[in-house]
């Protein structure tokens, strides 16, 4: 956790405080609620969690505006609840209701809204990055003095797209703001097992890239350097690459029985719970009392309850609208 | 007008898409300052600047990827695969994002991914194929294939104004063929996608084809024609989705078909559209849906033996009179 002068100079305040803590929780409750329904049988086919790193989410999100664009990933929940998208329309689209963000045709890995600039999680590892890449290239073009900010794993360092994009984005001077989430393993296989070069932030340096880590299990510290970041390449127009150092508590998906880490890996980590660690830090400042996390609990259920009511009364897109959309024109010869 | 070659036609359609509208832009590897590596480009970046004609480095997921992420924008990018060969390189921007995006998320991503394809240069394995089955399978990617440069010109204009993601494939044998020059209007025009062309009437046998097959098609044609047999010859023009209407109609007519290609055989477009006539004019048929296509390898390098794996007229010829005799 951040030293109390670092907090000071952050100026924070207790209201912004709370907020944060509301986020994250937010996003634990939420993944909570979705393990539950998928052992309901509510949810189906694949669930990655995003439980342990919500501080990277809740953190990074503050400093975007509603004009930058998301590209995020597959664990892409904790982006979308703090991108501001209804959690009900992301528990439909998890329920495959016509009501989900992605009308039920997407699923977990595939929340989506052009309203809000969230273009996208990606069910295919580094498959966000050129996109990313061709996002800013259009702001450019177009003159829109804008931020991408690209979620992408630790694994997706290894895919080629993650190098041609870093290499693009550096050579036309495009505003894409890389968000690392390293959390040690590319599903099951540990980083120093996957990379040559486990600082995974150095490989930038070779695209010219600037980049910097941050711990991402500090929620405070995560705002921070994201602010830092976006503001350069928001103002400079240049990409910048934040490897964000973070930890999954749960498993890579529901079907993973986790047997490559040790019990005590996990364990070690959960102590430094970026949920815990940070209300434990509020209260000692004595900005958070019992009356605040019952409060704030019981605002969080509702939300969560109430999204997995709209989940639930949703519809189920009609068979018979299977071809809409394929493409632009519905009549394909049958 | 004079006569233009089939290459100066597609440079005219973007050109012209270009000037008529600015969200229109081209990347590609070369495509700018050295013109294009079939110099399709040539002038452009004078013309259009480095803005609009961007040189890219040899990245073909991020040239596509960058392409689908402006498309998604509001933009109307044309990227250039140097040969077509080299859009495995991004088979997967293509088959799950491009394809994808407007069924899974309602959003289109009106691309082009245009390229020189086909054999007969003597261009080897990696620079010679044709690649229209490896995206057949992937609903959502449109596909086009002209063979004349009046079809050129209006196909690549309708494949920049179309909202879906469209692949534009060149044979490069035809790209300055002078015995196919042809005069193109001067006003602006398209040819709708999805439409084929009947480039020879006959009341025998169809012959079902696109891209340079459809001139070894007409050969042979001119040839059954010394014989006493009416080979009616359908350009496809558009591969995905292609036009079953006027491929049917043919069949009823002439109750015998031939589908010749240029791809190898296994898996490619005449398997797909013998199944389609098998199920819609099967009563209709007065022998079997015959295919004329490369043989199933690599494209070889030396000359005689891709001449033997190259669909041939004599091999038209011998598949015509074998149904004549049906």
């Amino acid at each position: 956790m951040s030293s109390k002068t670092e907090l000071e100079l952050a100026r924070i305040e207790r209201e912004h405080a709370l907020f944060l803590l509301r986020e994250m929780l937010r996003i634990r409750r939420f993944e909570e609620k979705a393990i539950e329904m998928y052992s309901l049988g509510h949810i189906r086919g694949f669930l990655h969690l995003y439980i342990g790193e919500e501080a990277v989410a809740a953190g990074a999100m503050q400093s975007l505006t509603r004009d930058d664009n998301i590209v995020a990933t597959y664990r892409e929940h904790g982006q979308a609840l703090a991108r501001g998208i209804a959690a009900g329309s992301l528990m439909a689209e998890m329920y495959g209701k016509s009501t989900g963000c992605s009308r039920g045709r997407g699923g977990s890995m595939h929340f989506f809204d052009a309203s809000r600039r969230f273009y996208g999680g990606y069910a295919i590892v580094g498959g966000g990055l050129p996109i990313a890449v061709g996002l800013a290239l259009a702001d450019k073009m177009l003159a829109r003095r804008a931020v991408t900010a690209c979620f992408f794993g630790d694994g997706a360092v290894a895919e080629g797209e993650f190098h041609e994009s870093m290499n693009l984005a550096a050579l036309w001077k495009l505003p894409v703001l890389f968000l690392c989430e390293n959390n040690l393993y590319a599903m099951g296989t540990a980083l120093a097992r996957h990379q040559s070069q486990t600082d995974i932030h150095l490989k930038a340096e070779a695209y010219g890239v600037i980049s910097e880590t941050v711990d991402g299990m500090d929620v405070l510290a995560v705002e921070s350097a994201v602010r830092r970041a976006a503001e350069f390449v928001r103002e400079s127009g240049h990409p910048f690459l934040l490897e964000i150092r973070t930890y999954r508590f749960r498993a890579h998906s529901m079907a993973d029985p986790d047997l490559y880490r040790t019990k005590e890996e996990i364990e070690e980590w959960k102590k430094r719970d970026p949920i815990s660690v940070f209300e434990a830090y509020l209260r000692e400042l004595g900005m958070l009392a019992d009356d605040d996390v019952v409060r704030i609990e019981a605002e969080v259920a509702a939300e969560i309850d109430e999204a997995v009511a709209f989940a639930e009364a949703g519809t189920w897109e009609p068979v018979e609208d299977l071809l809409m959309d394929v493409y632009t024109t519905t009549g394909l010869p049958d | 007008m004079p006569p233009i070659t089939l290459l100066e036609a597609i440079r005219q359609g973007i050109s012209e898409e270009m000037e008529r509208d600015s969200r229109v832009f081209v990347l590609g590897e070369d495509v700018g300052i050295y013109g294009g590596a079939f110099k399709l480009t040539e002038g452009f970046i004078e013309k259009f600047g480095a803005e609009r004609v961007i040189d890219t480095p040899i990245s073909e997921s991020a040239i596509v990827g960058a392409a689908c992420g402006a498309a998604m924008m509001g933009m109307r990018p044309v990227a250039e695969m140097q040969f077509i060969d080299f859009i495995s390189c991004c088979f997967d921007v293509l088959t799950n994002y491009a394809a994808k995006s407007r069924y899974r998320q309602g959003v289109g991503i009106p691309i082009v991914v245009r390229g020189p394809c086909g054999g007969g240069v003597h261009g080897g394995p990696f620079h010679s194929q044709n690649v229209e089955a490896f995206f057949l399978n992937t609903p959502g990617l449109k596909m086009v294939e002209p063979s004349t440069p009046y079809d050129a010109k209006g196909l690549i204009k309708a494949a920049i104004r179309d909202d879906d993601p469209v692949l534009f494939f060149e044979h490069k044998l035809l790209y300055r063929n002078p015995k196919i020059k042809q005069e193109v209007p001067e006003e602006d025009y398209i040819v709708p996608i999805g439409k084929a062309a009947i480039r020879r009437e006959g009341r025998d046998i169809t012959v079902v084809t696109y891209g340079a097959m459809v001139y070894t098609a007409m050969e042979a044609a001119e040839r059954l024609e010394e014989e006493g047999i009416e080979m009616e010859v359908i350009d496809l023009r558009t591969l995905q989705p292609f036009d079953r209407e006027a491929v049917i109609e043919s069949v009823k007519k002439t109750s015998k078909v031939i589908i010749l290609h240029e791809a190898t055989r296994t898996g490619g477009m005449a398997g797909e559209i013998t199944a389609v006539i098998n199920e819609e004019a099967f009563e209709y048929l007065d022998g079997p849906v015959m295919r004329v296509t490369a043989i199933d390898t690599p494209v070889p390098y030396a000359p005689p033996l891709e001449e033997f794996f190259l669909p041939q007229v004599a091999d038209v010829l011998k598949a015509a009179r074998a149904l004549a005799r049906y």
